[in-house]
């Protein structure tokens, strides 16, 4: 893992990986919205607007996935201080952001013909919805702080105490009370869904997926170089102010 | 423990001798309570319907408000880097930091919230109920609330950011604190959320003050 900590060679081995990613998630999003949209067949129950799930459900899916991540970045950029784990965490938030979002929007317009509201006062609904704060939360610790390695370290500590709190939010809020259609992909005894949905469910989830690694390379890309940009700043700065007075060290030197 | 007593004795004649904030989260919560029945109307079904989730409501806002002046005092005036600096860990001066706060503000809670219940027409059989909850509750807003002050610490005007990352975290209390006076009202019995709310009270004691000690320490850089 360490001999990714060298930013050059991630910057190499990231911008030959990136074209494949985007590509991959371009052909899997067409492939899956034609398949799922087109030739799915509609429910027996919920008809056409059952075709919302494949977005909704890879959304879902990545916004716990996004949060995960950060999670073992920042335990990572904390224990063994990687610094590409750093920018990772960093970098994920706003990914997972809008994956959350995306979910709340989609699941609401489902929840309008299916239960007849925009929204309930679901279980997995207002899980979703606190996950969304959470991460808001995240990126507002992250803006407020200016000093780059204070703030990365203090979003660090917040993103792991989320991740411990998400599970007993998640079952404190299943034990509220109920209403959103329990798993039926991830079950012990198979999934309860129909292979000819199933199928490019599955393929809308790797394109979700590929999204979420294309946008997550260029966004640590440019954060690598957001770095380097700021550290020639400060070098060129303090080459002219050098000039102008000696740098403390030196007076102290001298006497 | 020496240094335990020591820091909690100390903040708590501070917080005497200051006039501290008691007063004002106590006035803060009974105000907060208030508007309720001015905002949803005076039917007293509906209040007692809705008195224990309001009653919990005011107390988590309330417990919030005082948080970010928790470190940040001692932070200006260099006594928090002095216990960093002591011999017992930070995490012994964060518990009792946090200790005397629940004792300046959650036990004032508790003892204003039976009075609230009773202008709310809360039933009869929930009031136990009701005392138990907080008490178990309140220190642990406290405890994961610390974790917030001690990460904004050093952010101006932090207070808004505290609480957009503290209050998504206070929902299970939120919830198994309602739960647990809903259930003795409807005759159920409050013991599984109150077992729950101690389970949370445990974890957030071990837990809570490990991070908080982290972030100070970084705050201390």
């Amino acid at each position: 893992m360490h001999r990714f900590a060298n930013p050059t060679r991630f910057m190499r081995l990231s911008a030959r990986i990136l074209p494949w990613a985007a590509g991959l998630a371009l052909v899997l999003t067409l492939a899956g919205l034609v398949w799922g949209l087109g030739y799915a067949p509609p429910d027996y129950q919920q008809g056409d607007t059952v075709r919302i799930m494949f977005v909704h459900v890879p959304a879902a899916w990545m916004a716990m996935f996004s949060y995960t991540f950060m999670a073992v970045a920042s335990a990572t950029a904390l224990i063994w201080k990687h610094p590409l784990a750093d920018f990772s965490a960093k970098a994920a938030a706003p990914i997972g952001a809008c994956f959350t979002f995306i979910a709340l929007v989609t699941g609401s317009l489902w929840g309008q013909p299916m239960w007849g509201t925009w929204w309930v006062w679901d279980a997995r609904l207002t899980s979703v919805l606190v996950l969304f704060f959470l991460y808001l939360g995240y990126m507002a610790l992250w803006q407020a702080i200016e000093d780059p390695q204070k703030a990365s370290r203090a979003a660090a500590i917040l993103a792991l105490v989320g991740f411990v709190n998400v599970p007993i939010i998640k079952f404190s809020v299943d034990w509220w009370y109920t209403l959103h259609q329990p798993a039926s992909v991830l079950r012990l005894d198979g999934p309860a869904i129909h292979p000819s949905i199933l199928w490019p469910l599955l393929v809308m989830a790797l394109a979700f997926k590929a999204y979420f690694v294309t946008v997550l390379l260029v966004r640590i890309r440019s954060e690598i170089n957001l770095r380097k940009i700021r550290a020639m700043q400060q070098a060129r700065i303090a080459e002219e102010v050098g000039f102008a007075a000696p740098p403390a060290a030196e007076i102290t030197g001298r006497t | 423990m020496r240094e335990f007593a020591a820091i909690l004795g100390r903040d708590l004649r501070v917080a005497v001798r200051q006039g501290s904030a008691t007063v004002l989260v106590v006035v803060f919560f009974v105000i907060t309570v208030t508007l309720f029945p001015l905002g949803v109307g005076p039917e007293l079904n509906i209040l007692a319907r809705i008195a224990p989730g309001v009653i919990w409501v005011a107390a988590l806002l309330a417990a919030l408000l005082s948080l970010d002046r928790l470190f940040q005092a001692d932070l200006e005036d260099g006594s928090l880097e002095q216990m960093a600096l002591a011999g017992p860990p930070l995490e012994i001066a964060v518990l009792a930091k946090v200790a005397a706060h629940w004792l300046t503000t959650g036990v004032p809670l508790i003892l204003a919230a039976p009075v609230l219940a009773v202008l709310l027409n809360m039933d009869g059989r929930g009031f136990l109920v009701l005392v138990a909850a907080m008490a178990l509750g309140t220190p642990v807003l406290s405890l994961i609330g610390a974790i917030g002050a001690a990460l904004t610490v050093n952010i101006r005007r932090g207070g808004v950011l505290l609480s957009l990352l503290v209050l998504p975290l206070y929902v299970p209390v939120l919830i198994f604190g309602v739960g647990a006076i809903d259930a003795a009202v409807f005759g159920l019995g409050g013991q599984a959320n109150l077992l729950l709310l101690g389970a949370l009270l445990l974890a957030a004691v071990t837990l809570c003050p490990l991070a908080s000690a982290a972030a100070l320490r970084l705050a201390l850089e």
